[in-house]
């Protein structure tokens, strides 16, 4: 069997892995998944007591998920330094 | 190197509509706890508004309002103000990025909003950063790609 038929194998029979576990997973906007039962009240309810912030998207992902936002600064910080080295030339350069 | 756009309809459009556009941004960063937008949406706005003028104006226009040396710092200042807001909390007693701990003389639920306030600042100030840092990469050239190194 050539590489091409088996790397193609590998990839229809991971697609088909990752297709068979979603069918365990709650239906897109169930309301009695785990994720809304206590985890989506809970910010709704108190983000405007706990963070004086009317909107829940920003204190969400500003202060409840804090450590998770700072990581995607870092992964935009990363990648523009990674295109300043790489792309960026200088008049004198040759 | 993107050189002058010689059109004085673009060019009057653009002076026009820059300040406008800043001011946008800025609006889009601090109004982020009452209505959608924060850091990246407000960080983007502010970067296109340079890549407009950089585009229109020419590149020098915008090394000469914002240095190339001060923007690359600008990268890194973003992201070390929400490290250090996080840091400050630790050395105020509480956990990393606890703002209730911040010292701020208001209400403990006023501290959080102020302490993502800062943080979104400083991911609108690296985002923006970034916009014109991979813009200006893109758009250096070497005199060997310009054909006049011999």
């Amino acid at each position: 069997m050539s590489l091409k038929a088996l790397s193609f194998l590998a990839v229809l029979i991971t697609g088909a892995l990752l297709i068979y576990g979603t069918l365990d997973m709650p239906p897109w906007g169930d309301p009695n998944a785990p994720a809304a039962l206590h985890v989506s009240p809970r910010y709704i309810e108190k983000t405007v007591e706990e963070t004086a912030t009317p909107n829940a998207v920003t204190s969400v992902v500003a202060d409840y998920r804090g450590y998770d936002t700072m990581g995607e600064t870092t992964v935009i910080f990363t990648a523009g330094i990674a295109c300043i080295f790489l792309l960026r030339r200088d008049e004198d350069d040759y | 190197m993107i050189t002058k756009y010689e059109d004085v309809i673009v060019k009057t459009m653009t002076r026009l509509l820059i300040p406008f556009i800043q001011i946008y941004g800025l609006y889009v960063i601090a109004h982020g706890h009452e209505s959608p937008g924060g850091g990246f949406q407000g960080g983007v706005i502010l970067g296109a508004s340079f890549i407009l003028l950089a585009v229109v104006y020419g590149m020098d226009e915008v090394k000469k309002r914002l240095p190339e040396k001060l923007m690359i710092a600008f990268v890194a200042i973003g992201v070390f103000i929400y490290a250090g807001t996080g840091a400050l909390c630790l050395l105020f007693g509480g956990n990393f990025l606890d703002y209730s701990k911040l010292p701020f003389p208001v209400a403990i639920a006023e501290r959080r909003a102020l302490g993502i306030l800062s943080v979104e600042t400083g991911v609108g100030i690296t985002v923006m950063a970034v916009m014109v840092a991979i813009m200006l990469a893109l758009s250096s050239k070497s005199k060997r790609t310009r054909g006049e190194f011999k």
